[in-house]
């Protein structure tokens, strides 16, 4: 069974949702080693998607993505705008006119918003960045639909493994971003961008699963 | 004309300060636009912002981009992308540091330099001695 448009607006519904729970958490996360407006930016952006949501015609799944990302850019004020705006935008350009996605679609999605990541922000696996939760993901979803496992199990398992890449940024020392200005004294701590893009792709995870299991 | 200024900033005061420092080198010769700060007047980056600074000052001769940093250099090639679609004109984003090569781009530009010439003399604001020995 696809990821359907319905399953994308779902998604996106309860990511709004998700972060404006977890925006203190977020905000503390990133009071730590950063400039402390991480969960509100995250919160500022999705609920201004959420508003867009409401009065959007769009059917298909890149139009979709592509106006988050542009809704990102133009709200968000902090790095996170620029670098999940790409993302969204890249793939919105790699599901563009679909309606349903299937697994290599979930695949592609994926590389496309890591890459747009990667060049936006000059950045690779191992600075204690987004990436080290988006590249194992990444990873694990490639590997669950060369297995040809189902779309439940192939989003839950890049969910999973960008949960444990998050847990990898704690000992890592920064070397983007605002946290890179504290050298060593990032270490210890969860980057929290990171584990913003955890909550995505669980997110995604979570309501797809739950659609599924209606059905 | 002259090559244009964009100051951005995280804080819409620095990138006000920074341009009205500069200002003050240019004579009134070199047009400097301030993007700081984020659409709802808070410390952060806005490319919309940055985006309207390029058009407020787009110049045949050029533009030169002085930030901060961070999310500074990420909004404004968001905003360089997408003014650089619309308009054949050249922007070119500096790492000088932000004071320094904004005073150092003022002058250069009033003189009536080139972009190449600009971004390089605020390229090496860098070196610039300040604390003479």
């Amino acid at each position: 069974m696809p990821i359907t448009t319905e399953d994308t607006l779902n998604w996106l519904r309860q990511l709004a949702l998700v972060l404006h729970e977890q925006r203190t958490y977020l905000t503390e996360l990133d009071s730590a080693i950063g400039d402390a407006d991480h969960g509100i930016n995250m919160d500022r952006g999705f609920k201004a998607v959420s508003e867009k949501l409401q009065t959007q015609t769009e059917t298909d799944i890149g139009s979709l993505l592509k106006l988050v990302g542009t809704t990102l850019v133009s709200t968000v004020g902090g790095a996170s705008g620029p670098l999940y705006g790409t993302a969204f935008l890249r793939a919105g350009l790699a599901t563009a006119g679909k309606r349903e996605l299937y697994a290599a679609d979930y695949v592609a999605l994926l590389e496309a918003a890591l890459e747009g990541i990667k060049a936006r922000g000059k950045a690779q696996p191992g600075e204690k960045t987004m990436l080290d939760a988006l590249t194992p993901a990444l990873a694990a979803a490639r590997e669950a639909a060369e297995a040809n496992l189902d779309l439940v199990e192939i989003t839950r398992r890049a969910s999973d493994a960008a949960e444990a890449g998050v847990q990898a940024t704690i000992p890592l020392i920064a070397t983007k971003g605002r946290a890179s200005y504290l050298g060593e004294r990032s270490a210890g701590h969860q980057d929290p961008g990171a584990t913003s893009s955890w909550l995505i792709l669980k997110t995604l995870a979570d309501t797809y699963a739950a659609r599924s299991s209606q059905t | 004309m002259t090559v244009s200024l964009v100051v951005v900033s995280h804080s819409a005061k620095l990138a006000e300060g920074v341009s009205e420092l500069a200002g003050q080198m240019a004579h009134g010769k070199v047009a400097i636009a301030a993007a700081g700060g984020t659409a709802e007047g808070e410390l952060g980056t806005s490319v919309e912002r940055i985006l309207e600074a390029l058009r407020q000052v787009a110049s045949p001769d050029g533009t030169l981009i002085l930030l901060d940093l961070g999310s500074a250099v990420m909004a404004a090639e968001m905003a360089v992308e997408q003014f650089t679609q619309l308009q054949d004109q050249r922007v070119t984003i500096s790492p000088a540091p932000l004071v320094e090569g904004a005073i150092v781009a003022a002058v250069e530009s009033s003189i009536g330099n080139t972009l190449e010439e600009v971004a390089d003399a605020a390229n090496n604001a860098m070196l610039l001695p300040k604390l003479q020995s």
